[in-house]
């Protein structure tokens, strides 16, 4: 440093200096702005148990695998709730995984180019529209078709599994698990598209030429090279139908009850905070939906962290396999 | 997606009553009930181009409004239920209730077997429907309160309010006067553990909900049923007859109910006596402090009271579909704002 500013022209050295300055500032703002984000974490974990105090100190662990939402008498218990979300979120990944793959693969391995942008472009469009305009769809159109030609094709051919018995009211389950499974095609798709694009041609031509079709190539070569980021395009996906709540409460029934039957109604941890936050009257009330904000918080944690660990499984041994994410 | 919204909601509502006393002291900030809203609408914009003074007012439902008043962040708060025990314990008693108008709470139901017949329910055959007991529309108990209708051998989907709501305050307050059953296993509040059915948010959502089902059964608010074009039901009253939901049959209710001359207003007129009672009525209220302490807007809420009593406020009330407050609690009710104070002195 010394050396710099006594053997150079007196301009260059001001700037210089003033550069130093400008990066210490540069790097402290950068800290801030980093920092930031664990101590938002912090202030909203700690926000959320100091709500749930209440709850988690009557009623402990029990509120996890009781039943009763009584806030009359003041009993809750969220299993209806986890069981719910846990339930929906599987239906729409049963649902939405194969389909998106498939657009995925087809787009980067079959389509003529003319038709890959377009398509594209169109399934990320729906990515843009919000929830809200999902459940109105879904309460105008989705549900009515479902309840006319779905659910009682189902009922007469499945009828003799236990999911797809009784009373098909509209609004259950089942069709929460659609709309979610339409909401987070789009983001599985791109992701997953995106990975695989970025497999290696070599890969592909390597595979034909030893004799594979097509669909063996993108099967055998293509789709294992991309596996983890195709697993964290999941994971994205789960992420999203986990917390997903406006078009779920409109679609889900909203009970507080585990039912069998995939036609009866359900209910979300995220859709019981926001249909009862605003008139929870009672202490107790208020106190139960901070409990569940913390369950369902900390379920979208362990979802997050099992990603992580799934995906360093998987992309262990393959240097080049962690590629999408 | 709707947990920011409401939060979002409330901070909006808690910046508008921090802003409020900066800005000029002709405006006033309350916020509550859902129901109501638009008549304190119409009501506000009025008031505001007579007057001058400028009520803002957040309907973010009835709990919402005692919370907000119980925190002293409103001027005034709205509620479609009158405040508990412990609501009042919280606040020390340091409350008003006051009625603005009334509202009823309709069966709505969706059968195309029998068309646009009206039928007519009893008060324990609507708790046994709402407990779970009576699944089908055949049911005895109801046949025999709709004799020469056909009724279908169907399952009744019955459609409940699956956010806390004043509405449901008023349908389950009824259903506890019918069903001992129901008082003692449900009981009343703005949500209660629903022993059958689905939950729809908000009125539109039950009423959607019944809309599109065949054999749909919900209870919402007259004025969605009406215009929604939904059909509703007579319900037996006290004095055994089946009564139209109307605004003359929720004054009647409102009518037959007895105030004490020093009454708080807190008083339920779900099953009403009187032969013209219809009697899922309710009264709606706003929620005042005795004793004001900034006198500028004490005399503004004072001025606004007295207004929202007369002939032409309450008129507007019915044009909404809202029924009008009967005379004699309307004298009550001027009596009780007369005594309202700010800093301990009357306000002049």
């Amino acid at each position: 440093m010394t050396d710099v500013t006594t053997s150079a022209p007196a301009t260059p050295v001001a700037r210089l200096q003033g550069a130093a300055t400008g990066d210490r500032i540069f790097r402290i703002v950068l800290s801030l702005a980093a920092l930031s984000i664990p101590i938002l974490l912090g202030f909203l974990v700690w926000e959320l148990i100091k709500g749930s105090r209440l709850a988690i100190s009557t009623f402990g662990l029990d509120f996890l695998v009781t039943s009763t939402w009584d806030p009359v008498t003041g009993k809750f218990g969220a299993l209806p709730l986890i069981f719910g979300t846990l339930l929906s979120s599987l239906i729409a990944l049963i649902i939405a995984v194969p389909l998106s793959l498939g657009v995925a693969i087809f787009l980067t391995e079959f389509a003529p180019n003319a038709i890959r942008k377009p398509i594209a472009f169109v399934v990320e469009l729906l990515a843009a529209i919000p929830s809200v305009v999902y459940g109105l769809w879904g309460i105008f159109f989705l549900v009515p078709v479902l309840t006319r030609t779905v659910f009682p094709f189902l009922r007469d051919t499945l009828g003799f599994l236990p999911f797809f018995r009784g009373t098909i009211y509209g609004p259950s389950m089942l069709s929460a698990g659609v709309i979610l499974a339409i909401m987070v095609m789009p983001y599985i798709m791109s992701v997953a598209r995106e990975v695989i694009a970025t497999v290696p041609g070599s890969q592909r031509e390597a595979a034909l030429a030893l004799g594979a079709t097509r669909w063996e190539a993108a099967w055998t070569a293509v789709v294992p090279y991309a596996k983890s980021g195709i697993v964290g395009a999941i994971i994205l996906g789960l992420g999203r139908a986990l917390g997903e709540t406006m078009a779920v409460t409109m679609l889900i029934g909203n009970r507080h009850e585990i039912a069998t039957s995939l036609f009866a109604p359900g209910y979300t941890m995220a859709a019981a905070i926001a249909n009862e936050f605003s008139e929870a009257a009672t202490d107790m009330h208020f106190s139960a939906l901070a409990y569940v904000a913390l369950v369902l918080f900390s379920i979208t944690v362990l979802a997050n962290a099992g990603a992580r660990l799934l995906i360093w499984r998987v992309s262990k041994g393959r240097p080049g396999g962690g590629a999408g994410l | 997606m709707s947990r920011p919204t409401v939060y979002f909601g409330l901070t909006i509502a808690t910046l508008g009553a921090a802003i409020a006393p900066m800005a000029a002291a002709q405006s006033l900030t309350g916020a509550g009930a859902t129901f109501p809203n638009p008549v304190y609408t119409k009501w506000f914009d009025a008031y505001n181009k007579k007057t001058g003074v400028q009520i803002n007012y957040q309907s973010i439902g009835s709990g919402g409004g005692i919370k907000q008043y119980t925190e002293n962040t409103v001027d005034f708060g709205a509620s479609d239920a009158p405040m508990s025990a412990d609501q009042l314990t919280a606040v020390q008693g340091d409350v008003v209730h006051l009625p603005t108008v009334m509202g009823a709470v309709v069966l709505t139901y969706n059968l195309a077997a029998i068309g646009t017949t009206q039928l007519k329910f009893d008060g324990p055959t609507v708790a046994n429907i709402f407990l779970g007991k009576i699944t089908k529309w055949n049911d005895k108990a109801i046949v025999a309160s709709n004799p020469g209708v056909k009724l279908p051998n169907q399952d009744i989907i019955v459609v409940h309010r699956s956010d806390g709501s004043g509405t449901s305050f008023i349908f389950t307050d009824y259903l506890s006067k019918v069903s001992p059953e129901w008082k003692e296993k449900v009981g009343n509040a703005a949500a209660v553990q629903w022993p059958a059915g689905l939950g729809g948010k908000g009125n539109e959502g039950v009423t959607q909900q019944v809309k599109q089902s065949d054999g749909g059964l919900g209870y919402v608010e007259l004025i969605y049923a009406k215009g929604n074009k939904l059909g509703y039901a007579q319900i037996k009253n006290a004095a055994g007859s089946f009564v139209d939901p109307s605004l003359e049959s929720v004054s009647a209710a409102a009518a037959s109910a007895k105030f004490a001359p020093n009454t708080d207003f807190r008083v339920s007129i779900t099953n009403a006596p009187g032969a013209a009672s219809y009697p899922i009525s309710s009264f709606t209220w706003l929620l005042v402090r005795p004793n004001m302490k900034d006198a500028t807007k004490a005399k503004a809420l004072k001025t606004f009271l007295e207004w929202m009593i007369t002939d032409e406020a309450q008129q507007m009330g019915a044009a909404l579909d809202y029924a009008p407050l009967p005379k004699p609690v309307v004298a009550l009710e001027a009596a009780k704002i007369k005594t309202l104070k700010a800093n301990g002195k009357p306000i002049a």
